[in-house]
């Protein structure tokens, strides 16, 4: 039996058809969308394992570095030569659609006044280990970027597909069975109403010539 | 355009400063509370497209990381302190990971 009530009749075993058609189909492209969704994840996943070690271990030399430079500067001296930075990072945002998730692409541009180099301050009052330190934390920071970029997609990704795998599952496990279900039952109930009809019109056949003809059998 | 944010001690953003990133040094957990606050609420949402957060604070800001996990702005990504790292951000890829597929398979 059914859980839910529905009518036996041909109009709506043809709805329910339909239904089921619809379905299967939405059930086959969901399949078919959160295979590749995995695929493309996965991909992201190794990317994004790799560039967290890259810049775990690139900050933490450049930390390293920094302690230095500040061992051999005064507070003060570094504190004011960093204070006042010469260039705005800013970054542009465009965006690539994943299996229609839209996921962020970052690129930056630095608007350095000048053209020496990447350090944002004079040279006459600070040390070399500083130098060193930014350069360091300069190298690091576009793997950190690219690693912004990855893990916003790989976060935006697992959403989508965590909602496709649940939609899949409804439609495996909840819809389609229910919709089989229901479409035997009708077509059960359907087959035994039409015997029972045929029975009873053979009954009256018989009835109807005995009266007539006092026809026996 | 969007900008960059760094928050974390003061001795790990001090670096940061000199690539033209907006840092904001703070010293507890609640200052970073309150500038992480402010610098992603709605109105300004525009501002910062990334926010890199220092590991040790991640803790404390939970549940406001959690907040921007499902939308494409900002992206908050941990970054280790000065004093090495947590394993927080492979604990943050693994968790991304759990919710995908539905089980650990790193």
């Amino acid at each position: 039996m059914p859980k839910s009530a529905v009518t036996p009749t041909r109009m709506v075993l043809n709805q329910l058809k339909g239904r089921l058609r619809t379905a299967s189909r939405g059930h086959k492209l969901l399949k078919d969308k959160r295979d590749e969704e995995m695929r493309q994840f996965m991909d992201i996943v190794r990317r994004n394992k790799l560039l967290r070690e890259k810049v775990d271990k690139g900050l933490s030399e450049a930390f390293a570095a920094m302690s230095m430079a500040s061992a051999v500067m005064s507070p003060e001296m570094l504190e004011q030569s960093l204070l006042y930075a010469r260039q705005q990072t800013q970054l542009d945002v465009s965006h690539k659609n994943i299996m229609s998730v839209n996921v962020p692409v970052y690129h930056f541009n630095s608007q350095s006044p000048d053209q020496n180099g990447q350090l944002p301050y004079g040279f006459a009052q600070t040390s070399g280990e500083l130098d060193d330190a930014i350069s360091r934390l300069y190298a690091v920071f576009e793997d950190m970027l690219e690693l912004a970029q990855v893990e916003k997609t790989m976060q935006l990704l697992a959403e989508d597909i965590e909602k496709t795998r649940r939609r899949v599952n409804a439609l495996e496990y909840v819809m389609i069975p229910e919709l089989q279900e229901n479409i035997r039952y009708i077509t059960m109930k359907l087959a035994e109403n039409e015997s029972s009809t045929k029975v009873r019109l053979m009954k009256v056949k018989e009835m109807v010539l005995q009266d007539a003809h006092h026809y026996q059998r | 355009m969007y900008k960059i944010a760094v928050i974390g001690s003061p001795d790990t953003v001090i670096g940061f400063k000199a690539l033209g990133l907006d840092t904001f040094p703070v010293r507890e957990a609640e200052e970073a509370h309150r500038i992480f606050r402010s610098i992603t609420r709605p109105d300004r949402s525009e501002e910062y497209a990334v926010i890199y957060l220092e590991e040790n604070l991640a803790q404390a800001l939970k549940t406001d990381i959690d907040r921007f996990k499902d939308s494409p702005n900002p992206a908050v990504i941990l970054i280790p302190g000065k004093d090495g790292s947590l394993g927080l951000g492979q604990a943050a890829l693994q968790a991304a990971v759990e919710r995908a597929v539905g089980v650990n398979i790193l």
